[in-house]
């Protein structure tokens, strides 16, 4: 009887969990290293295309981002044509030049040359107005400019 | 009195807190993305006089609403514009560049310093089929510089390296190399093969 119940009493023995938060905070550690705080709030559609000839951003050099897009679904109000976004918030053509004059009034004096426009367009967007910052920057001498893309395929995007 | 010895702290919640954490961090994590296409625009100065370039030194790319291409006045699917603009780069008509190996077409271009290639786009043009043209004709410019510094690399103590490889290892901190040596290579490079993309702005 008692040989009976002793195998009963010694069934699976339960899991040792103490090691659990060691490997949890293994992943945070390396998720908190790793995020990098977006600096702005998107309020339109940024998908970027795609390309293979890239060279990396030198994030030695300022940078000023310009997105451009379709308003996102909960900005439907602003239209279904793409516009631009600086910082937080809608611009127009017009407010670039001001952008890029408060990115430099911002920066030291010494790196003003170096700035470089990062243009992050949605792949949906029409030329014309990514011609039309083009051309605005070009009047405010802000001539170093990079189409960021992601990497891949390039003729992916024209499907 | 006897010494109490120190209660255990119950820490079987501290794995609770931390999936809480994890969670948080990797709902909120987004990789930025920092590679793309670099570009020099043209400075706004305007210039009186016209600088005159043969017909047959220019390479035109249009690209119409339908993103369609239309490369020297004849249509072309994209597969087929990297190596289109690659033979014009390196024709060779007046025979000056020592390491061409293009067919030395007479109405093709002189050389590759002569060499322009014009894109122009619709206001309707779709930004991705932009980029992919852009994407193709850098590739176009990057297949001939990696030859020539495949060509010369050896000579100048960089063996087996292309173009692109050069590019990079000039800019990884790693690299243990001479890179001012690495430098002066790129640079010549650069000289003797040079990117003369120009865009038709309306």
């Amino acid at each position: 009887m008692s040989k009976f119940k002793k195998k009963k009493d010694g069934g699976l023995a339960p899991i040792n969990t103490a090691s659990l938060p060691d490997i949890v905070f293994m992943l945070l550690f390396f998720f908190m290293v790793a995020t990098v705080m977006r600096e702005d709030t998107l309020k339109i559609k940024n998908a970027l295309p795609v390309a293979d000839q890239v060279e990396k951003l030198d994030k030695k050099n300022p940078i000023a981002y310009i997105y451009m897009g379709k308003p996102s679904d909960n900005y439907k109000n602003f239209g279904t044509e793409a516009r631009i976004q600086l910082n937080d918030d809608f611009a127009d053509v017009s407010d670039v030049a001001a952008f890029i004059a408060a990115e430099r009034a911002a920066m030291r004096e010494e790196l003003i040359p170096f700035l470089t426009v990062s243009l992050k367009v949605d792949k949906e967007a029409n030329m014309g107005i990514v011609g039309d910052v083009k051309q605005e920057l070009r009047k405010v001498n802000a001539l170093k400019i990079n189409y960021t893309t992601g990497v891949g395929d390039a003729l992916s995007n024209m499907k | 009195m006897a010494k109490r010895a120190a209660p255990e702290v119950n820490a079987g919640s501290m794995a609770d807190i931390a999936f809480l954490l994890l969670i948080f961090f990797l709902v909120t994590t987004t990789i930025e993305k920092d590679a793309g296409i670099n570009r020099k625009l043209p400075p706004m100065e305007e210039s009186d006089e016209d600088v005159i370039i043969k017909q047959k030194n220019i390479f035109t790319v249009l690209i119409n609403k339908h993103d369609q291409l239309l490369v020297e006045d004849e249509s072309m699917e994209i597969q087929d514009l990297r190596t289109a603009a690659a033979e014009f780069l390196d024709n060779n008509g007046d025979g000056s560049c020592t390491f061409c190996q293009g067919k030395r077409d007479s109405k093709s271009s002189d050389n590759p310093d002569k060499a322009i290639i014009s894109l122009k786009n619709d206001r309707e043009t779709s930004y991705a089929a932009y980029i992919s043209v852009q994407n193709e004709l850098v590739a176009a410019y990057n297949t001939l510089r990696n030859r020539r510094a495949l060509q010369i690399g050896a000579s100048k103590g960089f063996p087996n390296m292309n173009f692109q490889e050069m590019q990079l290892a000039h800019k990884d901190v790693r690299w243990t190399g001479n890179k001012t040596k690495l430098k002066e290579l790129i640079d010549q490079i650069k000289v003797e093969i040079p990117q003369k993309l120009s865009e038709v702005v309306e």
